[in-house]
């Protein structure tokens, strides 16, 4: 069984949850020995992990034909790909691309990130996923999330496999109701095209079935999982100068997540408990908004910023902390309580969040609840039981949540649309 | 006779570091010793050390008719004792010619005076007794940070023990007035009030170097002829500018320097003189008093205090300043008092200000949202220091009166072993009499 699979980012260099999901999902169907994965992103760093699948840079790609020697091929590209590949794909050029900016590999250049001109960005991955598609042999198709979609149907159209889409998130999610009319085109084009939808929640699936109008047989909820952790992230110290308790928000500071709620929680709690500090971890456009809203509630000598955190800063504020709280508005799955709790922190999470519904040892809420937030935050650092029950019990519930059982799920899946 | 009064603002604040979350109760140094050196040192170079320079040829030249004051924070002293001993030399040497005033200020030119009282008093002695160590002399006029004046602040004053102050001559304040003249303060009539002329302050200040003005080239003539121009009975011309004017703000090249070296001269012409603060108060005699009742600076169009506490993240700050002032007095340990004066900075007030988003404050600091984020960590990690000396469990009248039982109860001791000795040697001299016998 061969997968191509189309995906935007992958580890090291992540953004968001898409990266590390995809990781996760890979390495957990590699296990299967018959299966087989080529991985497309953008662009490549050269220092994925390679052992388990392989990687295809849409931006080494070629496009257009350049009469380039081997040895120059060799140089320019490194550890990306190799010539051999590189010549294979050169190929498999099937139109007259000259038109676009490529470069003297006659290949597009591209940011792998989320830059303004991210239509153009996807657009130019479809070309080039049309390339790939044909070099390629394969059985099935699997692209992940909006911006991979174009280019999974060009590649069904091309070789007339079937496609499977992965939502990991809808744009409802994103703008709490308010879609961008391209974005939410893009989104549904691609679950018209599929052949099967899997998506990361129920909470996901209602969407996708009520507001992309898709047959309730057509979609499947396969939940995410966590990687187990690596020994020097276990080994992280508790780093923190103060002895006060910690209770942690992390992710991007958007409207999606809820900060605004988090914050309001905080004013609540510190009302009551003043052996207690608040850390907002994370960057994103409401950022300023929340410091001037600590400031107003007069926490700010209690609640503190970070900015943004990568790798291993993120288990260093998870390893200090004695709560975890998502208090997001709506998430399609939610990875971050997930690896809280691995770390032993006990989470709160909202009731609209995807990873609720796999979760029995975490307190949920409603997002707006401020109140049952601020109270459930008060339980944990004040209830030194209710602490430990949430962070062993937490613990061991979130290490039997693997990705090698999402894995076969999306195999069974593969089975049935080859079937067809 | 007209007589011009020059007067400098000199102060750098302790800048702070990159204070993260994470370092709250590990760390308790907090600033950026870098920048700081790098900054006073290129400042040094290119305005204090070729500045006093000048100033010192023009009082020699003049035959010591040129007089300036000055003010000095202790935080910029401290600085430049670690970073520029050279220009403290270079002060002390024109402090010898007797042209040269100090004036007294907050030590940290702080925001004290919108605050609290005793705080103010404190920071005051503070720096008065770090002038009177460095220059032998104790400053009789006061001036707050960037001249900072209220009516309330004006009876603060004079209870420290000061008979005048100089401020801002603000447009909203005067009215019609002048501010050519000697004023008092309207609920302290004891108070003398000399007050900046903004138009001729700021046309060295402000426009000297700026090409669009209708005025450039400004000329020493042409500046001391305006002068001369206003009328006969406005006996006083208060110059207030920040002493950077000469050779950071305007740089050398503009010609700043020999237009400082020419005013003498072309003053002398025109029978214009120089004065020193006090000198004026003594000589001058008030015309009229003047009503502040919200405090007014010398900053911004508005001359009021928005530019530190003017949004919600300066005020936030402050407030959690204020509320651990009485705590800090009851400390004597050295670093918490001297970390305390530099957190006082008006600086790290001015740096969280949003009313020039996007250009026009100096600050080291991205944006006004890292700068108050930055400053919050570290008064948070201050603040938890205080409380491992005095928990906040305990309120402070009840500390307060622990203190002093403390205290007395040493006293007490102190008093009873005396007498105890007494009556020892009493007992011993009355045995030896007995023995006698």
């Amino acid at each position: 069984m061969k997968a191509l699979m189309f995906g935007w980012e992958f580890p090291p260099h992540i953004l968001g949850g898409l990266g590390t999901a995809s990781y996760g999902l890979t390495r957990g169907m590699a296990l299967q020995p018959d299966m087989d994965i080529t991985f497309v992103i953008p662009k490549p760093w050269g220092d994925e992990d390679q052992s388990f699948l392989k990687i295809v840079g849409a931006c080494n790609t070629p496009i257009v034909w350049r009469d380039v020697d081997y040895n120059y091929v060799k140089n320019r590209l490194g550890e990306k790909m190799s010539p051999e590949e590189y010549y294979k794909l050169r190929d498999n050029i099937y139109a007259d691309f000259s038109y676009r900016g490529v470069n003297d590999l006659g290949c597009i250049e591209f940011s792998g990130r989320y830059p303004d001109n991210l239509l153009e960005e996807i657009n130019n991955y479809s070309i080039v996923a049309g390339v790939i598609a044909r070099a390629e042999s394969f059985d099935v198709i699997h692209a992940h999330d909006w911006l991979t979609y174009p280019a999974g149907i060009h590649a069904k159209q091309i070789s007339g496999k079937p496609m499977v889409i992965h939502v990991h998130a809808t744009d409802y999610d994103r703008s709490r109701g308010n879609v961008n009319p391209e974005v939410y085109a893009i989104e549904k084009n691609g679950m018209d095209f599929a052949d099967h939808i899997i998506t990361v929640s129920n909470l996901t699936r209602n969407t996708v079935i009520e507001k992309y109008h898709q047959d309730p047989s057509k979609v499947t909820t396969v939940h995410n999982a966590v990687e187990p952790l690596s020994q020097d992230i276990v080994s992280i110290q508790d780093k923190r100068g103060v002895k006060d308790k910690v209770v942690t928000f992390l992710g991007r500071i958007t409207m999606q997540k809820g900060p605004e709620y988090f914050v309001e929680a905080a004013a609540k709690v510190l009302e009551k408990a003043d052996n207690v500090r608040f850390v907002m971890a994370g960057s994103g456009d409401m950022m300023n908004q929340m410091v001037r809203l600590a400031a107003s509630r007069n926490i700010s000598d209690r609640f503190h910023f970070t900015g943004f955190m990568k790798g291993k800063q993120v288990y260093e504020v998870l390893k200090s902390s004695d709560v975890y709280v998502m208090p997001s508005v709506s998430e399609p799955f939610g990875i971050s309580p997930l690896e809280a709790m691995q770390c032993g922190v006990p989470s709160i999470i909202s009731k609209q969040s995807g990873c609720a519904e796999i979760l029995d040892y975490a307190v949920k809420v409603d997002y707006w609840d401020i109140e049952a937030m601020a109270d459930a935050i008060y339980g944990i650092i004040t209830y030194p039981a209710m602490y430990q029950f949430l962070k062993e019990e937490g613990k061991k519930e979130v290490d039997n949540i693997k990705w090698e059982y999402a894995g076969q799920k999306v195999r069974r899946i593969y089975d049935q649309v080859m079937n067809k | 006779m007209k007589t011009i009064c020059f007067y400098f603002q000199i102060h750098q604040p302790f800048r702070l570091k990159r204070y993260r979350f994470f370092d709250i109760g590990n760390d308790h140094y907090y600033y950026d010793d870098f920048s700081n050196e790098e900054i006073i040192r290129r400042i040094a170079e290119k305005c204090y050390i070729p500045a006093n320079r000048t100033i010192l040829d023009m009082i020699k030249s003049s035959g010591g008719k040129f007089k300036v004051a000055f003010s000095i924070s202790g935080t910029a002293i401290e600085q430049m004792e670690i970073y520029a001993p050279e220009v403290i030399d270079s002060f002390k040497e024109l402090a010898a010619t007797g042209n040269v005033e100090f004036l007294a200020e907050t030590y940290s030119h702080s925001l004290a005076s919108l605050a609290d009282k005793e705080e103010f008093k404190d920071q005051i002695r503070m720096h008065k007794e770090k002038i009177h160590s460095l220059f032998g002399v104790t400053p009789k006029v006061f001036r707050n940070t960037e001249l900072i004046y209220s009516d309330t602040i004006s009876e603060w004053v004079y209870k420290a023990g000061f008979k005048g102050m100089i401020t801002e001559g603000a447009k909203h304040v005067l009215g019609w007035k002048s501010p050519n003249y000697l004023y008092t303060s309207k609920v302290q009539p004891l108070l003398k009030l000399l007050l900046k002329n903004d138009r001729f302050s700021e046309d060295i200040s402000d426009r000297f170097n700026n090409y669009a003005w209708n005025e450039y080239p400004l000329t020493a003539d042409k500046f001391i002829s305006w002068i001369a121009e206003t009328p006969p009975e406005q006996q006083i011309i208060n110059l207030f500018m920040n002493y950077e004017v000469l050779g950071s703000y305007h740089p050398a090249e503009s010609g700043i320097f020999d237009f400082f070296k020419a005013l003498p001269r072309f003053a002398a012409e025109k029978e214009i003189g120089f004065i020193l603060p006090s000198e004026a108060f003594n000589l001058l005699k008030p015309v009229d008093s003047i009503s502040v009742p919200y405090p007014m600076s010398w900053v911004d169009e508005e001359r009021d205090c928005s530019a530190w506490l003017g949004n919600l993240l300066q005020q936030e700050a402050f407030t959690k300043l204020k509320e651990i002032v009485e705590r800090v007095r009851l400390c004597e340990d050295r670093r918490i008092r001297q970390d305390w004066n530099y957190l006082q900075s008006s600086d790290h007030f001015y740096y969280m200000s949003t009313k020039h988003m996007g250009g026009g404050v100096f600050s080291p600091y991205d944006n006004p949202y890292e700068a108050f984020n930055n400053y919050m960590n570290v008064l948070s990690d201050f603040i938890l220091r205080v409380e491992a000396q005095y928990p906040t469990s305990i309120e402070n009248e009840e500390l307060n009166s622990l203190l002093t039982t403390i205290k007395n109860q040493g006293l007490e001791i102190e008093s009873l072993k005396k007498e105890l000795d007494k009556f020892k040697k009493n007992e011993t001299v009355t045995e030896v009499k007995k023995g006698k016998k």
